[in-house]
């Protein structure tokens, strides 16, 4: 029984039928205010486009929409909210992606979709073509709450406490255009997790909310606060063991409340709320915290059990057919089998598998679509998985109902899509951050390096070998790549104007946040995927039985890899 | 003379801030730096000023408001908040966030009701309804800023996320529609 009774009247109204099951849907509200928000900016960049609006001024209105000014052209980062899509919001981007931009895509670390080459004038009518299928890209960028991200098999993972969606869209509301913290001292990211295994990477974010249940049964978060990766890197300490769900927004506000009051503002280096935590420690940041929430909750709108409802009803299972398990691969080619192992995974419901649609093909940038595609894949989820889609952290999509007679299918058409190369897992299922290729911040290319291990690690079965091993490579020390979390982290460092690239061992998150360590020297950009085979020799000399990469090096540690992948290489300095 | 923005209408101001020219100087007393002031005149004093001369603000006899900077703490109003007919709450920048956290305090927690007032070159057409949304009800708006823009963007959003005025939150006019709707 939660402590907030919903008020008499209501509830019987509230049965909403969602249109497509397992999504939010807009209803007249939402979309007065996605509507307000395109004719805002459509204002703004008139304004913009006419003198009206200075440069400075436009840049922190238009980053509030997602829009960058990048190294070739604007870049605008559309929100995929905690990495759900529909067949017809995919089909939209399809469209987008063609008649704006060059006809791809850029899906990132954190579930949003990039366009590498729209034109300024043209992105309020982007907006509002987003608008028509209940999409935006608001707090994509700029020192606000950005969109929220959410464990990618949400919703049909075997171990997880709740479904974290309907609480993820709650925040994404609560989020939207708060008008107390719209201007933070810096970018501020949630994550939330309803499994011990964390796929959501929830502690290396600004607050991780991994829900619980209390000894009664009742619904509520362990609060992580003081996350992050960037310059430095933290990882995220308890701040709250359990936060009733009524007081979520409640809480949330008290800690940006101090965040906006006592961060920092006078350097961005160190405006990020880990270091707020970290300069008071987080027993004092937790007192001042409590005492703001006991001072003001009332301030905040109680989440109560009506609005959780309305919410959570939108996030049903699909209407699943009852089918038995049954086996897919028997009698099938060996590349089906290969593919079936890596890139599908386990479902809760009897007869269904989730699918990966993987976008790290050999020889292409990683996250990267085409719009023919986007639209292929959601005319296959149409067909095959209730017609939604996932975005992942990992940079792939997931179909995550797809029934197991249909695989073979499936895999025969991602297949002739350049989807289906069967490495989700392996080192080559890198993520990379676009790198100096594309965006302005960056000290070196991420795309080169990419092509280079790809090409180094073009054996199969070498790679199924080398089992499970998370590359993450960022182009600079702004960590977009999440390279301090990579098994084997990459960063691009410049060196005297040469891209040099410093290599970290150890990283992970998913249940066991650690950040890498440096290995040594930094290596120049030819002898990246050469270093990396021999960090995986040494590896594959020293693992036990089944160990997998991660295990060995925390069993044996940094030592013998620093000794012997440069034991070549000892002249760099 | 200076002009607000209030309840969508520039309207001249009444208040003078201590230490610029202003009716009493003209009307022949004696006002440099705050020094002296007439006890009648509506006046605005910057938080710091009012904080170190406490008792002597305290028994000023004419509407009185305080002027705060992002630094300063909200909190050390709350003896005084109910006598200060106005607050004006600087945002020196675009960027400068703290004035909106400033302003909700003020309303929600201190429960103050005068004249809320964000002044400075952060007060943009473009922020107003965010400014809104926290509880300011007054505007002076930064140099160059349209005024009929101005006007404008305060109603830009019909609709919002979260508790403020005018408009109820979205959550809120959803249920009552929903509950209006039931039998």
């Amino acid at each position: 029984m939660a402590p907030n009774t919903q008020p008499k009247g209501i509830s019987a109204a509230l049965r909403v039928k969602p249109i497509v099951p397992g999504m939010y849907q807009y209803d007249e509200l939402d979309q007065a205010f996605v509507d307000q928000r395109v004719a805002e900016f459509r204002d703004q960049t008139r304004r913009f486009l006419a003198g009206e609006l200075p440069e400075d001024e436009f840049r922190s209105l238009r980053l509030r929409n997602g829009l960058y000014i990048q190294r070739h052209a604007p870049m605008l980062r559309i929100a995929i909210p905690y990495g759900l899509l529909s067949s017809r919001q995919l089909r939209k981007l399809g469209e987008i992606t063609r008649r704006f931009d060059r006809g791809y895509g850029h899906f990132t670390t954190r579930q949003n979709l990039q366009l590498n080459w729209p034109k300024l004038e043209t992105v309020p009518d982007i907006l509002e073509q987003l608008a028509t299928v209940q999409m935006h890209s608001i707090q994509t960028s700029g020192n606000c709450i950005r969109n929220v991200t959410a464990d990618h098999l949400a919703g049909i993972a075997q171990d997880e406490v709740d479904d974290p969606r309907p609480y993820c869209e709650l925040i994404r509301q609560w989020a939207t255009l708060h008008p107390e913290f719209t201007y933070l001292p810096r970018k501020f990211k949630i994550a939330v997790t309803g499994s011990p295994a964390d796929r959501a990477a929830s502690e290396v974010h600004d607050i991780g909310l991994h829900l619980r249940r209390d000894e009664q049964g009742n619904i509520g978060f362990q609060v992580f606060v003081g996350g992050g990766l960037g310059r430095t890197p933290i990882i995220a300490q308890v701040i709250r063991e359990f936060l009733p769900l009524p007081d979520l927004f409640s809480y949330l506000e008290a800690i940006l409340r101090v965040y906006n009051r006592h961060g920092r503002r006078d350097n961005i280096h160190k405006a990020r709320i880990k270091i707020l935590v970290k300069a008071l420690g987080i027993a004092a940041f937790r007192d001042q915290v409590e005492a703001e929430w006991h001072a003001t909750r009332d301030m905040a709108a109680v989440l109560d059990q009506a609005q959780v409802d309305r919410v959570r009803a939108f996030f049903r299972p699909p209407a699943y057919e009852l089918l038995p398990n049954i086996n897919t691969t028997a009698g099938r080619e060996p590349e089906f089998q290969a593919w079936y192992r890596y890139n599908t995974r386990p479902h809760r419901v009897a007869g269904y598998r989730a699918v990966f649609v993987s976008l790290k093909a050999h020889g292409s940038v990683p996250g990267d679509m085409t719009s023919e595609q986007m639209e292929a894949v959601a005319g296959l989820a149409d067909r095959v998985s209730f017609g939604m889609i996932r975005a992942t952290h990992n940079q792939n999509l997931l179909l995550a109902d797809v029934p197991q007679r249909e695989l073979y299918g499936v895999w025969q058409e991602l297949r002739a899509l350049g989807l289906a190369m069967p490495n989700i897992g392996t080192l080559t299922d890198l993520i990379a951050c676009p790198g100096l290729d594309f965006c302005s911040l960056a000290n070196a290319g991420t795309l080169s390096v990419t092509r280079q291990i790809q090409q180094q690690f073009d054996d199969l079965d070498y790679l199924y070998d080398l089992g499970d091993i998370e590359i993450k490579m960022s182009g600079c020390m702004n960590a977009c790549g999440h390279h301090h979390v990579g098994h084997i982290g990459i960063l691009g460092v410049d060196k005297h104007g040469e891209e040099w690239y410093q290599i970290t061992l150890g990283g992970s998150v998913n249940g066991f946040t650690a950040l890498g360590e440096v290995m040594g020297p930094s290596v120049p950009q030819a002898e990246v995927a050469s270093t990396i085979e021999r960090i995986v020799e040494v590896y594959r000399g020293l693992r036990e039985d089944g160990e997998r990469f991660i295990d060995t090096y925390r069993r044996v540690g940094i030592k013998p890899f620093k000794e012997r992948a440069y034991a070549t290489h000892s002249e760099a300095a | 003379m200076r002009r607000i923005l209030k309840r969508r209408e520039l309207v001249e101001d009444e208040w003078r801030y201590l230490g610029e020219a202003g009716a009493a100087a003209a009307g022949g007393v004696a006002a440099s730096e705050g020094t002296a002031v007439a006890q009648s005149e509506l006046l605005v004093v910057p938080f710091a000023e009012f904080r170190t001369n406490i008792a002597r603000w305290r028994s000023y006899s004419g509407p009185l408001g305080v002027r705060l900077s992002p630094v300063d703490k909200v909190e050390d109003l709350a003896d005084d908040v109910q006598r200060l007919a106005l607050i004006a709450v600087e945002f020196p920048s675009a960027g400068e966030g703290r004035g909106y956290t400033q302003g909700r305090l003020l309303r929600a927690r201190l429960k103050f009701n005068g004249e809320l007032r964000a002044v400075g070159a952060g007060v943009k057409q473009d922020l107003l309804f965010l400014m809104l949304r926290c509880g300011f009800d007054a505007f002076e708006l930064a140099p160059g800023q349209n005024t009929d823009e101005a006007v404008q963007a305060l109603a830009r959003y019909s609709v919002a996320y979260q508790p403020g005025e005018p408009a109820p939150s979205i959550q809120l006019q959803r249920f009552s529609a929903q509950a209006a709707q039931s039998p």
